[in-house]
């Protein structure tokens, strides 16, 4: 057992709690997500989460963007021009034309990149006021949601949404690198951000390889998903998972949870929808595997997920290794100053 | 190069970019300078060069403090820096930089602080004791400054930011190559060229050791190495090595003879050195900004491991 | 949860009712097919299995298509359809069909616009005596069907062929009715694919059967047009034929729009109703005895003939001791309908200065209604408008911030209306029951004490209701009688400040008073069944009878569904009686028996000589299946034991209605009122009845065979999003709803972008007669084009929810359309326009008036256009100016 990186049978103990309750965490499902945002407005109303911008960002119907100090839970929309096995061909037979996903991508990135943060910062700050003015740009740079089909005339279609949460990783970069012990591991194994320590160092926004974690405006302070912290403690489950009415937000204990999504995924696969993927479930990725974890129709980036994301102390030994060697180098150089230099 | 094939969602970035401003980058450039110069200072105590001894000393304060406003006044909440002195947390770079800085500062500070003793108080006993404490704290500042170098580059690159994480292996050797050229050439800068000797040499290497090691960095990165070669970034790097090549010049050619060519030299490598450090730190915060940097090296690392053999 | 297959139409249900889907999702995940049937792929089309795109406003024509598709191929459950519904029933000689006739049933009279139903009637019954189609028309009589069933006198006698061959049968009827609605005229008219269309058809009739069963649903998508109501007969007749209705997973399910939507129908704000749809008297109803033979048109069956008791025990509770057998209960104390006064008339009447007051309780018209500038310019044109709401809506601030101060039209100087906004606490602030669209009661208690002024509606309406009682206190007038007589007694619960006048009265006691009370022995009845016509009975509303049995709050009931059976029986209460499933008993098959192990709901129990299973019988108890009645029997006495439908006086399900509707006895595909096509079915173009107001001020887009409707070539329709509460009220002042649908925008499609230069994110103008709306241009593939009859037609989208104040704010959209109404029950078409789109912001101020009259101009639109609503040839009826 390494206990930088790889699987880790107990966080909670590892992190010191010596009697303490199995480790919780959310599956998300995201095949029965409805996009009803009601996880974002309970996370905000129970934790008193700002507002964070009255935008239309153009993104279908996604008008918070991306996790952020004041986005705890961001549900995503992708619509593709391709259909999921079981469902039918929804435009079939239908006097379309081509796609206008590339059009519409092509509006909003323009107004990302305008935005100080790179559009990073949404659910934190709204975009700058207008933006540059959408244009019709043709076929972007880059492909983007179901560019890599593109029928002349569209007959597939699907819409996906997936509501996206802190990890609460078994390896957490944020954790591991916060200065102050602000970021804790608590004794369900989940990761939260003690407000009365936090001096906003911003060292936990770059730890975190899912960007997730960021700095409040105006408060200075480092937020995000506490996983209810205080309502576990009373024996209540999350306030988005309580809210969630399809059952796509999945509380539990993480083992459990872990043997729900294997046989949600294999009842998918049944179904042919072979696209169905588990995404954070498994202790031998890069952090370890997460405390929140999804089930995805197709591949992570699509969601705005990274694909194969690692703690950056997993490196660590080998990192202070090279600043060693750098050091010794560094002060060799120094000595040699000076002796080659002699007395005066 | 053609344009890499990836997906996103609207081409929205998938991390956070980093919170923190230009003084960040001020900040690695005066811990830098810090380090260096204390490292100057203390061979010039040792070796008995006491106008290199005295300007690097107050120089190494200097950066310290300068450093420490930045990076105070980069918090969100600037009135709780001290809440990390509450821990030393070993897998946090930036904890264990505190501590090193800490142990870095006594010495720093007290050895600079004999320097600018006033005369009428030089007879009392704490000044005597200060000033008998002086060189085992500038020694022992010396001793800490390599960490105080290094320790920088681990703080970027322990980081999910793809342009500082994965530069890690080279960019330690940037980072106390361009410490020691900063160091080096603020000695030449302010000390007569009688004294700079060690200093001249001092900065020749760490110039030299920073333009082969950003070159060796530069050229070893896959795609995240078109944030450090392209648009503003690539232009403060491009001025960075010319600056630091020019200092790295004047230092072996001019230095040792002329006064003024010494203290261009010294204000080259400087300039050079903290171009370095806004260059790098702009560098990762670019690699954030377009999600292609994080998407495109962890799909092909996953496709690797899934195509079929 | 219990389908085999969720057919969701005129609904946007995950969008609408997300609450309501999980069980939708339930039994998905248990295998059922879920089929969703809109204009627009919503989040419900993203979840279903199968999205079939459909034309706004041309779902008869669908649902005919797959009734001809049931008829034809002989896929109807006819052991169900032969027993319980009308089907072999034989109509009069005297009816023609739409078929004959070019779109119009026999009976059409051209001078009132309104048909003579005489010729509907089964053989061998009588029309009632005065069966008058356009005063039915004005006080929007079908409607008060509701709890006593359409009367048909002698149903119950008229002619039957059991083996529904007769050509004069409702089966063949049905048959000959249905025949042009082919899978080619379903994709002519709907712009569906034939082999989408077909595949819905064999969904449907595949998982409709003994073992299977299909669920419908539907929302405003359906009602809220000139043919609204319908549409759900379609579906109703649909449902029945596959023997889909009284099963369990079977159903026609109208999703309220709101929280307790359900409730303010049941015990209703509607202006031709009285608590449990019993009827408004109107002025024909000299007294209670003339009402109560309205009502029992000739001595039907069910328990719908027992209206007396309901009608007594209801005036025993408003009058209390006053209401005696002597002064007929109190009948003559009630208002009498002598004319329209649905909502949209009333507003005309504002602008005609023929209204002075008017109270707006927990509702934006400025917003949320049709033809939001009527609604506005009429507020303008009161002198006193009371507005009780949470937030200070645009319905309270027309008269400085509206779309018409721009235009010059209502000047805040010289606008004559005094507005009082009441604060009103939120549903946390105050207890009682919300009924939701299960028609399930569920007791909410007070989590806080409303702040401020804030104050719940009973405390309200009960201070309103004394203070006015102590002004006219001793008046002898006539007028004042009602007030006066009323038995304003209510318990109250000491005030907000515990003590003195203001005190709040007592939700409980409204409840128990709602379930009703023995007079006699003062206890409170167990249901409905003991209501009696003597006065010796008190009922708030006769359905509700029962949400208060043996003295318990049956609605506060909150038992764990681990703790009890399949159908939660312990948890809330559902009028009526608490049954989960309405007409159950016909779960079973006319011996009794459950049709099928599988879909077992309630059965008859020999052995105890009881109607028993999971759910509680919809039947009387102890009637066996085999039960004739004599034939002098009246009320539940007359229900044979396999008359399932209790409340129809035949004990029948109607796929024939003879009675109770005014735009025919089945559904037709009419095109809405606004149209870019010519109606392919019939020479007849839009519902011949339909209520239209040729008006200045409510001006209509043309439709063929009108000329000129190729000025708003784009079907237009507007719904709700998830994020907002309808008119906004609720929502835009709220910043954590704001945010997540921020602005106004229009869904259009990649063609339609395409054809009008429209950029993402961009903006444009929506433009009709009414209106022009500005909104954000979102482009997503998820609008389609259609052909319809062999031409493109594009559909754009907006939600309605934005007004002029709150945090985020935008354009009304109902400004766009106007007021054309169903004739039943008076409901709008505001699902349904024509419009065009043109990019870039709209004109503001007396600019916007100007370009109305520029687009007027062009499509030749006058007072006239779109009241000529008989086009079938040969027949021309054009309404009068109104």
């Amino acid at each position: 057992m390494n206990r930088l990186y790889g699987p880790l049978d107990d966080v909670a103990g590892d992190a010191g709690h010596v009697e303490h309750p199995p480790r919780v965490g959310f599956f998300t499902d995201t095949s029965v997500c409805i996009g009803c945002k009601a996880c974002e407005v309970a996370c905000k109303e129970w934790n008193a989460v700002p507002e964070d911008g009255l935008d239309l960002l153009g993104m279908s119907f996604d008008n918070t963007g991306m996790l952020g100090a004041d986005s705890w839970r961001h549900v995503a929309f992708v619509e593709q021009p391709r259909r999921t096995a079981h469902q039918d061909p929804a435009f079939a037979g239908l006097p379309t034309g081509p796609s206008g996903i590339p059009e519409t991508a092509g509006a909003v990135e323009p107004r990302l990149e305008a935005a100080p943060r790179g559009g990073s910062e949404l659910g934190t700050n709204p975009l700058p006021p207008g933006g540059p003015e959408p244009q019709e740009l043709g076929m972007p740079g880059f492909s983007r949601p179901g560019d890599l089909t593109g029928p002349e005339s569209r007959t597939d279609f699907r819409w996906l949404m997936a509501s996206d949460v802190c990890k609460h990783c078994t390896h957490a970069g944020c954790l591991d690198v916060c200065p102050t012990g602000a970021l804790f591991r608590t004794e369900f194994g989940t990761v939260v951000v003690q407000q009365d320590l936090c001096n906003g160092c911003g060292y936990c926004v770059s730890g975190c390889p899912y960007g997730v974690i960021d700095r409040r405006q105006h408060d200075g302070r480092a937020n995000k998903c506490t996983l209810c912290y205080d309502r576990l403690g009373d024996g209540l489950e999350p306030a988005c998972a309580k809210a969630c009415p399809t059952d796509s937000i999945q509380f539990g204990e993480l083992d459990e949870l872990r043997e729900r999504a294997d046989r949600r995924l294999a009842q998918l696969h049944d179904l042919g929808v072979s696209e169905a993927r588990l995404y954070g479930r498994d202790p031998d990725d890069g952090v370890g595997g997460d405390g929140a974890f999804f089930l995805l129709l197709d591949e992570p980036e699509v969601y705005g997920l990274p694909p194969d994301p690692h703690v950056p102390t997993r490196d660590a030994p080998s990192m202070w290794k090279r600043a060693g060697q750098a050091a010794a180098a560094f002060l060799l150089a120094g000595a040699a100053a000076f002796l080659a230099g002699g007395r005066r | 190069m053609p344009e890499a094939e990836f997906r996103s969602y609207y081409g929205r970035p998938v991390l956070k970019a980093p919170v923190w401003e230009w003084k960040i980058a001020a900040y690695l450039f005066c811990g830098g300078l810090a380090a260096g110069a204390s490292v100057v200072a203390a061979g010039a105590d040792l070796t008995g060069r006491p106008a290199l001894r005295r300007s690097s000393r107050l120089g190494s304060l200097g950066g310290l403090l300068a450093s420490l406003y930045f990076l105070v006044s980069d918090l969100g909440r600037p009135a709780r820096f001290h809440h990390m002195l509450r821990v030393l947390k070993p897998t946090s770079p930036m904890s264990v930089g505190t501590w090193i800085l800490s142990a870095f500062g006594a010495g720093a500070g007290a050895a600079a602080v004999a320097e600018v003793v006033p005369r009428r108080w030089r007879g009392t006993w704490p000044a005597r004791l200060l000033g008998r404490l002086a060189r085992p704290l500038g020694v022992s500042a010396a001793a800490t400054a390599p960490g105080v170098a290094s320790y920088t580059a681990v703080l970027l690159s322990h980081t999910a930011v793809p342009g500082w994480n994965e530069v890690r292996d080279e960019l330690p050797f940037v980072f106390v190559g361009s410490a020691a050229a900063s160091g080096g050439g603020f000695g030449m800068l302010c000390a007569p060229v009688a004294e700079a000797g060690p200093a001249r040499v001092f900065a020749a290497v760490g110039a030299a050791g920073e333009i082969v090691a950003a070159r060796v960095m530069e050229h070893r990165l896959g795609l995240v190495g078109e944030v450090y070669r392209e648009g503003h970034v690539g232009r403060l790097r491009k001025a960075s090595e010319a600056l630091t090549a020019a200092g790295l010049a004047g230092t072996l050619l001019v230095a040792h003879r002329s006064r003024a060519g010494a203290a261009a030299s010294g204000i080259a490598l400087l300039a050079g050195s903290a171009l370095q450090r806004f260059g790098v730190f702009e560098a990762g915060v670019a690699s954030t900004k377009d999600p292609k940097y994080v998407v495109v090296p962890q799909r092909e690392r996953v496709d690797a491991r899934t195509a079929p053999s | 949860m219990n389908s085999d297959c969720i057919v969701i139409m005129g609904s946007n249900m995950a969008e609408a009712h997300p609450v309501g889907f999980q069980w939708v999702m339930e039994a998905k995940g248990r295998g059922a097919r879920v089929i969703h049937i809109d204009p627009r792929f919503t989040r419900t089309s993203a979840v279903a299995d199968t999205y079939v795109p459909i034309r706004a406003g041309s779902d008869i024509a669908f649902l005919g298509g797959v009734i001809r598709y049931v008829l034809d191929n002989d896929l109807d459950f006819r052991e169900y359809v032969a027993a319980y519904t009308n089907a072999s029933f034989l109509v009069s000689e005297d009816f023609a069909d739409t078929e004959d006739l070019d779109g119009l049933f026999s009976g059409y009279d051209p001078r009132t616009g309104a048909y003579e139903r005489d010729s509907w009637y089964y053989e061998g019954t009588e029309p009632p005596r005065d069966d008058d189609g356009s005063r039915a028309k004005t006080f929007s009589e079908p409607f008060q069907a509701g709890a006593s069933g359409a009367g048909v006198a002698g149903a119950h006698l008229a002619e039957r062929d059991p083996t529904l061959q007769h050509p004069r049968c409702v089966f063949q009827v049905l048959k000959r009715h249905f025949a042009r609605y082919t899978p080619e005229m379903v994709e002519r008219v709907c712009g569906t694919p034939q082999e989408q269309f077909l595949d819905v058809c064999r969904a449907w009739t595949t998982n409709s059967n003994r073992d299977r069963t299909t669920a419908l649903v539907y929302s405003v998508g359906w009602t809220q047009h000139s043919v609204g109501a319908q549409y759900i007969r379609a579906g109703a007749i649909l449902q029945l034929l596959l023997g889909n209705i009284g099963r369990p997973g079977g159903g026609v399910f109208a999703l309220r729009g709101h929280a307790s939507i359900q409730g303010s129908t049941d015990i209703p704000t509607l202006f031709n109703l009285l608590p449990g749809y019993l009827a408004m008297p109107n002025v024909a109803h000299t007294d209670l005895d003339a009402w109560m033979a309205d009502q029992r048109t000739g001595g039907h069956k069910g328990y719908g003939y027992d209206v007396d008791a309901y009608m007594v025990s209801l005036l025993k509770e408003y009058f209390g001791d006053a209401a005696t057998p002597e002064n007929d209960f109190g009948f003559d104390w009630l208002p009498r309908i002598d004319g329209d006064h649905g909502t949209y008339r009333t507003v005309m009447d504002m602008i005609d200065g023929k209204v002075s007051g008017y109270f707006v309780l927990g509702q934006n018209p400025a917003v949320g209604s049709a033809h939001g500038r009527l609604q506005r310019l009429g507020m303008a044109n009161l002198d006193w408008l009371v507005v009780r709401d949470l937030n200070e809506i645009e319905t309270a601030t027309f008269w400085r911030d509206s779309p018409e101060i721009e235009t010059g039209e209502i000047v805040p100087e010289r606008c004559r209306t005094e507005v009082f906004l009441m604060p009103a606490a939120s549903h946390v602030e105050k207890e009682g029951t919300f009924t939701q669209t299960q028609r399930m009661l569920q007791w909410r208690t007070k989590a806080v004490e409303p702040s401020g002024d804030r104050r719940s509606e009973l405390w309200f309406a009960y201070h309103l209701g004394r203070l006015v009682r102590e002004r006219l206190a001793g008046s002898t007038r006539e007028r004042d009688q009602p007030m006066l007589n009323l038995a304003w007694d209510y318990a109250t619960e000491g005030g907000h400040d515990g003590t003195g006048e203001w005190v709040e009265p007592s939700a409980d006691d409204v409840l128990r008073r709602i379930n009703g009370y023995d007079l006699t022995t003062g206890d409170l009845l167990p249901d409905y069944l003991g209501l009696k016509a003597d006065g010796s009975t008190s009922c708030g509303c006769w359905i509700y009878s029962g949400v208060y049995a043996e003295g318990v709050n049956q609605a506060a009931r909150r038992k764990s569904h681990t703790e009890q059976g399949p159908y939660d029986a312990e948890w809330g209460w559902t009028w009526p009686m608490n049954r989960r499933v309405l007409y159950n008993r016909a779960s079973a098959d006319p011996e009794g028996r459950p049709w099928s192990e599988r879909k077992k709901l309630v059965w008859w129990d020999a052995d105890e000589g009881a109607w028993t299973g999971y759910d509680i019988p919809d039947f009387p108890r102890n009637t066996p299946p085999g039960h004739r009645p004599p034939e002098d029997a009246t009320g539940p006495e007359a229900l044979s034991g396999d008359d399932p439908f209790i409340m129809q006086p035949d004990g029948k399900a109607w796929l024939f209605a003879p009675h109770g509707l005014l735009d025919g006895p089945l559904p037709t595909h009419y095109e809405p009122h606004e149209s870019p096509v010519r109606n392919p079915l019939y020479g007849q173009q839009g519902n011949p009845t339909r209520k239209v107001y040729g008006r200045p001020d409510n001006p209509s887009n043309p439709a063929p065979p009108e000329a000129g409707s190729e000025v708003f070539p784009y079907v237009l329709t507007a719904a709700r999003l998830t994020e907002h509460h309808t008119a906004g009220g609720m929502s835009r002042q709220l910043p954590y709803l704001s945010e997540l649908q921020p602005a106004l925008f229009v869904e259009v499609s990649p063609e339609l972008a395409r054809e009008r230069g429209l950029t993402h994110l961009g903006d444009a103008h929506v433009v009709t007669s009414r209106s022009a709306v500005q909104a954000r241009v979102v482009v997503t593939d998820r609008m389609a084009p259609l052909r319809i009859d062999g031409r493109v037609v594009h559909q754009v989208w907006l939600p309605y929810h934005f007004g002029h104040t709150g945090l985020v704010s935008g354009d009304v959209v109902n400004d766009l359309f106007g007021v054309v109404e169903d004739s039943n029950v008076f409901i709008q078409e505001s699902k349904v326009a024509t419009c065009d789109v043109r990019p870039g912001p709209r004109p503001r101020g007396p600019a916007l008036r100007a370009l109305l009259d520029e687009v007027r101009a062009a499509a030749g639109i006058t007072v006239e256009t779109g009241t000529r609503i008989a086009t079938a040839p040969g027949v021309a009826h054009t309404e009068e100016g109104s």
